[in-house]
C-alpha cells in the first residue's frame, strides 16, 4: 500500500511541481525551509486547496484526479488535518472537540477512549480550549483528527507554534501513536530533529519542488543532498536492542547490518530504536587502531565524496550492508586515507556520540 | 412616577409585542442576509449592501412612505398579501411591526456581520476537514461563534424598534390599541393641552425599556463572550 502524490499549481508568485510515492501505513515527513510549498501540498491533500492539477491516492483510494474530473470536497475526503494552530473550537469543551469529526463519520478503528489514553487527555475532557496550554491543544487537536477516523493524517508543522519545553512533552505521544496506530501520515516540518524523530519516509522539498524522497534511513545517509551541507548532519540507523552488558554498561544494537556498541539503554532487548550519528562525529581508518578508548570500528566501503563549496570539507558516504554512514573529513584526509569510490574504509565511532532517539 | 392608566398600560405592551414581532421575524431574515453579504461572493452584492442600509440613510418617513407604496392595498405586494392571504398590513399592528423591522434591519444586519468578519476562516475549515458539510458547519460553528452578535443585534434591534416613530406613524398610522406606540403616544400627549405629565410618564418608561436593554446586552455580551473564551 502506498500513498502517491502529485500536485502541479502555479501562484502569482510560485510555482509548486512536485510528485512522490511513499509506503503506506507511516510517517511521511515534508522536510524543507519555510515558503518551498509544504503547507501546499496539505491544503491540497485536505482538499481546502484546489490546484491547477493533481493526483492523489492513498492505499488505492483516489482522493482527487482533477485529469479525470475527481475532486472529494474536504468533508467527504477523511483526510484528517491537525494545523500549527489548533483550530480547536472555542465554544466547545475538549471532549465536545474530541467528538465533532467522530459524529459525522460512521464507527471506525480508531475508539474515543483509545485516542483519550493515547494522548493523556483524560484529565482534559471538561476544560475550555482556551484554558489549555499550547501543548495541550495541540494534542486535543491530533485526537480530533484521529477520531473522525482519518484515511489519510495530514499535520502541518503542529509542533512549530510551540517552545522546546512544550515540544519535548509532546513528541513522546506522536512516538507513541506511530507504533499504536497504522496510518499513513503526512507530517510537514522544517525542524529536523522532529523528522528524524519521526519519519519513516522523507520527501525533502525545496522552492517547489522534490529533492528527493525516500525511507528516513537512505535520504539521511546520502553524502549530496542539501541536509548532508548542514553543520549537523548525520546518519540515522534503525536498529533493534540485541543485548544489555550490565557490567560494562553498554548495550549493543543491530542497525544497517552491523553490531553498534551504545552507553546502556533503558529498553528491553528486541526493542526498535533509531540512533542518529553526527557526521563530524565519525572518524575515518584504513586499519584498526589499537589501544584507544573507541568501540565502534565499523567496516564499509566509500559510496560517495561530496566536496562542499568552500572546499574546507569533504562528506564521504560510507555504504554498510544495510544503511551508510556519513563523515564529514577535510579534503586533506581524504587524499592521505587515498579514498576513492569503492574503498574498503573503517568507520571509527565512539559510543558516547551515537544518540539513541526514540523507537 | 405617576401610575399608569390601563390605556398606557395597553400602550406599553402593545410597543413591546410590535417589537418582539418585529425582531422574530426580522432577526433570522437579517442573520441569512449577514451570512450572505460576509460570505458569499456574486455580482450583485454591492447593490443588495446598499439596499440593506438604505433605511439607515432614508429619511423614515420616505421609508414609511415607500412601505406604503409597496405594501399598501394597491401595492405590488400588498395587492397579493391581500388577495391571497387576506392579510391586510397599512394601518394594522402587524403594520407596525413591518415598519419597525424594516428600520431595524441595517442595524442587525452590521451588527451580525461583523460577529461574522472576526470569526477566524480557520475554524470552518477545520470543520470542514471533519466532515462537516455548509449547513452543518453554519449551525454548529458559524453561527454559535457569531453568538455575541447576533444577541447584540436582537437586544439594541428591539430597543430600537421601541422608539421607531416615523415609519410607523407613515405606514401604519397612529391608532391606539392598534398602531399607537410609546413615541406614538408620546407624540399625541404633547398634542393635547394639558398632555405633558402623560407625556413625561411615558417617556420614563421609554428611558427605562431603553437602558434596560442596553444593560441587558452588555451582561449578555460579556456573558457570551467568556463562553467563547474572548
Amino acid at each position: 500500500m502506498s500513498v502517491s502524490v502529485a500536485i502541479r499549481h502555479r501562484f502569482p508568485s510560485f510555482q509548486l511541481d512536485i510528485a512522490f510515492d511513499v509506503p503506506s501505513p507511516g510517517v511521511t515527513v515534508l522536510f524543507g525551509p519555510s515558503g518551498s510549498g509544504k503547507s501546499t501540498i496539505v491544503s491540497v491533500a485536505s482538499g481546502l486547496l484546489r490546484p491547477d492539477s493533481c493526483r492523489i491516492a492513498v492505499d488505492n483510494a483516489v482522493l482527487a484526479d482533477i485529469g479525470a474530473g475527481i475532486w472529494l470536497p474536504p468533508e467527504r475526503r477523511r483526510a484528517g488535518v491537525v494545523f500549527q494552530d489548533s483550530r480547536l473550537f472555542p465554544h466547545m469543551r475538549v471532549a465536545a472537540n474530541l467528538r465533532y469529526g467522530m459524529r459525522r463519520v460512521p464507527p471506525g478503528a480508531i475508539g474515543f477512549g483509545d485516542v483519550v489514553d493515547l494522548l493523556g487527555l483524560s484529565g482534559l475532557l471538561d476544560r475550555r480550549p482556551y484554558t489549555l496550554s499550547g501543548g495541550e491543544r495541540q494534542r486535543v487537536a491530533i485526537g480530533r483528527a484521529l477520531l473522525a477516523q482519518p484515511r489519510l493524517l495530514l499535520m502541518d508543522e503542529p509542533l512549530a507554534a510551540l517552545d522546546s519545553a512544550r515540544k519535548a512533552e509532546i513528541l513522546p505521544y506522536l512516538t507513541g501513536l506511530k507504533t499504536a496506530l497504522r496510518l499513513p501520515v503526512l507530517y510537514v516540518t522544517h525542524a529536523l530533529d522532529e523528522a528524524a524523530r519521526l519519519a519513516d519516509s522523507l520527501v525533502l522539498i525545496d522552492e517547489g519542488r522534490v529533492t528527493a524522497f525516500g525511507s528516513v534511513q537512505d535520504i539521511a545517509g546520502r553524502a549530496d543532498l542539501p541536509l548532508a551541507r548542514r553543520d549537523d548532519a548525520a546518519a540515522l540507523l534503525l536498529c533493534e536492542v540485541a543485548e544489555h552488558d550490565h557490567p560494562r554498561a553498554l548495550t549493543r544494537l543491530m542497525g544497517g547490518g552491523t553490531a553498534l556498541w551504545v552507553p546502556l539503554l533503558n529498553l528491553p532487548p528486541g526493542a526498535q530504536c533509531r540512533v542518529r550519528i553526527p557526521a563530524r562525529e565519525v572518524i575515518l581508518a584504513s586499519r584498526t587502531p589499537e589501544g584507544i578508548s573507541l568501540h565502534n570500528v565499523v567496516p564499509g566501503t566509500v559510496r560517495r565524496i561530496a566536496g562542499d563549496p568552500d572546499s574546507r570539507s569533504a562528506m564521504v558516504e560510507i555504504a554498510l550492508p544495510d544503511g551508510a554512514l556519513l563523515s564529514r573529513v577535510t579534503p586533506d584526509a581524504v587524499v592521505r586515507l587515498n579514498l576513492s569510490l569503492g574503498a574498503p574504509v573503517l568507520a571509527l565511532i565512539k559510543s558516547t556520540s551515537i544518540e539513541a532517539i526514540g523507537t | 412616577m405617576t401610575t399608569l392608566t390601563p390605556e398606557e398600560w395597553e400602550t406599553v405592551w402593545l410597543t413591546l409585542a410590535v417589537a418582539a414581532r418585529a425582531i422574530g421575524f426580522g432577526l433570522p431574515v437579517a442573520i441569512l442576509t449577514a451570512w450572505i453579504l460576509a460570505r458569499c461572493r456574486f455580482p450583485g452584492r454591492g447593490l443588495l449592501n446598499a439596499v440593506v442600509h438604505l433605511p439607515m440613510v432614508l429619511p423614515p418617513v420616505v421609508t414609511g412612505w415607500l412601505l406604503l407604496i409597496v405594501f399598501g392595498i394597491r401595492g405590488p405586494i400588498g395587492v397579493l398579501l391581500h388577495d391571497w392571504f387576506g392579510i391586510r398590513l397599512v394601518f394594522t399592528t402587524a403594520g407596525a411591526s413591518l415598519a419597525c423591522a424594516v428600520m431595524t434591519f441595517p442595524i442587525m444586519v452590521r451588527a451580525v456581520r461583523l460577529s461574522l468578519d472576526a470569526i477566524d476562516g480557520g475554524l470552518e475549515q477545520a470543520a470542514r476537514t471533519l466532515g462537516a458539510g455548509w449547513l452543518d458547519r453554519l449551525f454548529t460553528v458559524t453561527l454559535p461563534l457569531a453568538s455575541p452578535g447576533i444577541l447584540a443585534a436582537a437586544i439594541v434591534g428591539y430597543a430600537t424598534c421601541l422608539g421607531e416613530f416615523g415609519a410607523v406613524i407613515t405606514f401604519a398610522a397612529n391608532i391606539p390599541g392598534q398602531t399607537q406606540t410609546l413615541p406614538l403616544a408620546i407624540y399625541s400627549a404633547l398634542q393635547v393641552p394639558g398632555g405633558e405629565a402623560k407625556a413625561a410618564g411615558l417617556s420614563m418608561i421609554s428611558l427605562t425599556l431603553a437602558l434596560t436593554g442596553l444593560l441587558l446586552s452588555e451582561w449578555f455580551g460579556k456573558r457570551l463572550n467568556t463562553a467563547l473564551g474572548r
